[in-house]
């Protein structure tokens, strides 16, 4: 089931283009990590998605519905953590969390408990008074203490130390064994790759790449490192390897990954001794896809 | 021991380089207001009749109570006049300057962390108090000085020299007690928002004490800074022990707060800040519920500025007709109709300006939004199963329960003070109508702000102008000899002056109905704009 569509969306701020024909689709129990470096539209559209900017053309439609008109309803089922969580300063946080809870319909008082001890928030201070990652934090508890069925986080965990951010990762996973729908907009790539079972990759206001991890990795070299025991002739030459050098007894390369299974035969001949092969993270895809703006995809 | 000042003077001049437009800006308005008083007064009062008119008025509880006791009413001088009615009120423009300059050097810096960042420096522990200390000693002598000089200047016979001095060296020495008092506070207090609040609360409960011990307790009205300045009977008197009183007072306040900065943590205060809430109160369920929590303070803050107001307005009416008799100024400003006295007529007057000021906190009320929108709190609050239409109805509604509260409050204060100083006094439900039949013209300013929020978010400030051109227009157009028709741009002309004027009920729907088309067009603005921006 389709959550989240947005069909060729674009929106304009003057003679600024922030979105330029942006189409995103996250399925329904998909952890579906949202990257980009700032200014490539996230916000934007997670902006649009949540009715509060309306777009210059194209569609936005959560749970099939449209993201301005029926903006309400769709808000029954959907929670959302801001990057820059602004909290009422003469408010306590357990004041805000209640209003939070109540605007929504019922909340669960244990479940708040709960969220409240294992995020180590102090509920009784004033909102004006708390650290970003405490207002973060008072966002995280109202989101997963409601029951919507799709969590819009934006960078959610910016203001968070290592531990709070352990936390959030749990709570994340036991969406995901619920099958709730998580849109996770972050630049940790390190925390997406942990969380995020689909990934859509934002440049200057355009999707352009969309998949699975697995399918994102194909399309990127892996690194291998090899020991032969005679000598290594011929490697430059094989068609998809790049970046040959020889450092401490190793060879080390990367290799595109349809022109893996050619390279292993070709090493096979000089009697492999060790062979490492290490996944391209997403920073290597990432970093692929940005280097060189303008050349396009 | 030394080391404790490393830096102060440098400092000093940093202190200075950020304040220095805040605080000339404070000192020149209290001084351009008190010259100014000093020359309407020399116009409006030009001789001993209409003066001791005036002197008259004095006599009674209610201005006891606003202004502190009369002096010299027997032969009530312009000097006299300025001295009493003018000096307590700019006392608090200049304790108020000093509080909140001293708050955001202290207890806002160590809040923001800008004061880690300066004592990550070769920079003493009280360094930064002491350059405080330093700019407010100066700032306030500077206010001292130039508010007594230029007063002097005028060339007022009972405006005279040494008087003036006085005058503003009270003005100064209060400030420098207020900025003591909240330098002590900013150690007392976690957070600047609770300093703030403590100085400006021991500030309004020093004025309520001096008003009651006015009224009859002189030990009391001496507890408090205020009562001890009007002590000293400027222009009249010339009492000189106040100033010294208030130097101690304030050298000791200084004194304690250096004391306290030396002895604890940065960041710690001396009462720790007390738990809040852990959950929300019941009531706290909808987006109304959210808006009145959000401008409680101010809302009753300005409900009982209006009921002072009133009550001030009202305590003038005893002896108003032998007043405006005498005085042609504000005989033109009243609308001359026959049959009615001109009692009635300032009645009716009084109202409509009291109606212009109810409508700030309404108007306060409404464009609240446009701050929570650009905080992006309201972001959080559209995120929930919440509509835009319902936020906005959720002001706007708060908005026009406090226009008409704030109506009630302040009829019902100049009717307790025009029926305890009139034999005769009026009916409660007449004065009452009057009052609320001023809404019309109120909600007409309350319209035009959703209006702008709607489609010019970024001008909602014109709310304000118009409040301010309608101010102009209406009350002082006659006056100043504007066409009939800029009057007639202004919500509040249509509001009837009663008694002297009737109710018209068609007028009265009519404006209402332009009000409506107005909020209706700035609700679909709402619904269709983009936010945040």
């Amino acid at each position: 089931m389709t959550i989240v569509q947005t069909v060729d969306l674009r929106k304009s701020f003057g003679s600024v283009q922030a979105l330029n024909g942006l189409d995103l689709v996250v399925r329904g129990g998909q952890i579906h990590g949202f990257i980009g470096p700032n200014g490539a539209g996230k916000t934007t559209t997670i902006r649009i998605l949540l009715g509060m900017l309306k777009p210059s053309s194209g569609q936005a439609s959560l749970f099939g519905r449209d993201a301005w008109r029926d903006a309400v309803d769709i808000h029954r089922r959907t929670a959302y953590v801001p990057g820059e969580v602004s909290l009422w300063p003469n408010l306590t946080g357990g004041e805000a969390l209640d209003l939070f809870g109540r605007l929504r319909g019922k909340q669960d008082p244990r479940r708040r408990a709960e969220l409240i001890e294992r995020f180590d928030l102090d509920p009784s201070k004033k909102c004006g008074t708390y650290s970003k990652g405490n207002r973060q934090k008072v966002a995280l508890i109202a989101a997963f203490a409601s029951d919507a069925e799709l969590f819009i986080l934006d960078e959610p965990t910016s203001g968070l130390d290592p531990l709070m951010e352990q936390v959030f990762q749990d709570y994340v996973r036991e969406l995901k064994v619920q099958g709730r729908s998580v849109l996770l907009s972050s630049h940790i790539l390190s925390e997406v790759e942990k969380l995020c079972d689909f990934v859509s990759i934002i440049r200057e206001g355009v999707i352009i790449e969309s998949g699975s991890l697995e399918e994102l990795r194909h399309l990127t070299s892996t690194h291998v490192a090899v020991q032969t025991k005679r000598p290594l002739s011929g490697l430059e030459q094989l068609p998809g390897v790049e970046d040959v050098v020889e450092r401490d007894g190793l060879v080390h390369f990367s290799v595109e990954a349809e022109y893996l299974g050619s390279v292993i035969t070709h090493l096979s001949a000089f009697d492999i001794v060790k062979l490492e092969s290490s996944p391209p993270t997403l920073e290597d895809l990432f970093i692929r896809h940005y280097r060189g703006q303008g050349e396009g995809r | 021991m030394k080391d404790l000042f490393t830096g102060v003077l440098p400092l000093c001049r940093f202190v200075w380089r950020q304040e220095r437009w805040r605080v000339m800006l404070w000192c020149c308005i209290m001084i351009i207001v008190n010259v100014l008083v000093v020359l309407t007064y020399t116009e409006i009062y030009p001789s001993a009749v209409e003066r001791q008119a005036m002197a008259q008025t004095m006599r009674n509880p209610a201005m006891t109570f606003m202004l502190g006791p009369g002096y010299g009413l027997d032969d009530y001088t312009i000097g006299a006049m300025v001295g009493h009615e003018m000096l307590l009120f700019t006392a608090l423009a200049a304790a108020a300057m000093n509080i909140l300059l001293v708050n955001v050097q202290t207890r806002s810096a160590e809040e923001d962390g800008r004061q880690e960042l300066l004592l990550s420096l070769p920079v003493g522990r009280v360094s930064n108090l002491s350059a405080l200390l330093v700019v407010s000693l100066l700032s306030n002598l500077g206010l001292a000085l130039l508010a007594g000089v230029s007063m002097a200047s005028l060339g007022v016979e009972s405006v005279d020299f040494t008087s003036s001095l006085l005058y503003g060296l009270l003005l100064g020495v209060t400030g420098l007690f207020f900025a003591g008092l909240t330098a002590l506070l900013a150690q007392a207090a976690e957070s600047s928002r609770g300093s703030l609040g403590l100085a400006f609360s021991v500030l309004g409960l020093m004025y309520l004490v001096r008003g009651l011990g006015d009224l009859g307790r002189e030990w009391l009205a001496l507890v408090s800074p205020l009562g001890l300045i009007l002590r000293a009977q400027v222009y009249v008197g010339n009492i000189w022990w106040p100033v010294f009183v208030m130097l101690v007072g304030s050298a000791v306040l200084w004194w304690g707060a250096f004391y306290f900065r030396r002895e604890r943590d940065l960041g710690a205060g001396l009462i720790p800040s007390r738990p809040g809430r852990e959950s929300a109160s019941r009531l706290l369920t909808t987006p109304l519920a959210l808006a009145f929590r959000l401008q409680r303070t101010t809302i009753i803050g300005w409900l009982c500025a209006l009921f002072l107001l009133g009550l001030a307005y009202g305590s003038v009416f005893g002896d108003l007709e032998l007043f405006l008799e005498g005085n042609e100024f504000l005989r033109d400003l009243l609308p001359a109709v026959q049959g009615y006295t001109l009692t009635e007529a300032f009645l009716g007057m009084v109202t409509l300006v009291m109606s212009m000021m109810a409508v700030i906190p309404a108007l306060l009320t409404v464009l609240r939004l446009r701050r929570e929108e650009k905080s992006g709190r309201l972001e959080s609050l559209l995120a929930l199963p919440v509509s835009r239409g319902k936020v906005l109805r959720s002001f706007v509604q708060l908005s026009i329960m406090v226009a008409i509260v704030a109506m009630l409050v302040s009829g019902l204060g100049l009717w307790l003070a025009v029926n305890a100083v009139l034999k005769d006094g009026y009916g409660f439900l007449p004065m009452l109508g009057a009052s609320l039949a001023q809404l019309p013209g109120m909600l007409g300013i309350v319209a035009v702000a959703v209006f702008c929020l709607g489609t010019q978010p970024k001008y909602t400030g014109l709310a304000w102008a118009y409040l301010g051109y309608s101010f102009v227009a209406v009350y002082f157009g006659g006056l100043i000899g504007l066409p009939e028709w800029t009057a007639k741009l202004s919500s509040f002309s249509y509001n009837p002056q009663m008694p002297a004027e009737p109710f018209r009920p068609l007028i009265a729907a009519l404006v209402l109905a332009v009000s409506l088309v107005l909020m209706a067009a700035g609700a679909v603005g709402y619904r269709r704009r983009d936010l945040g921006l």
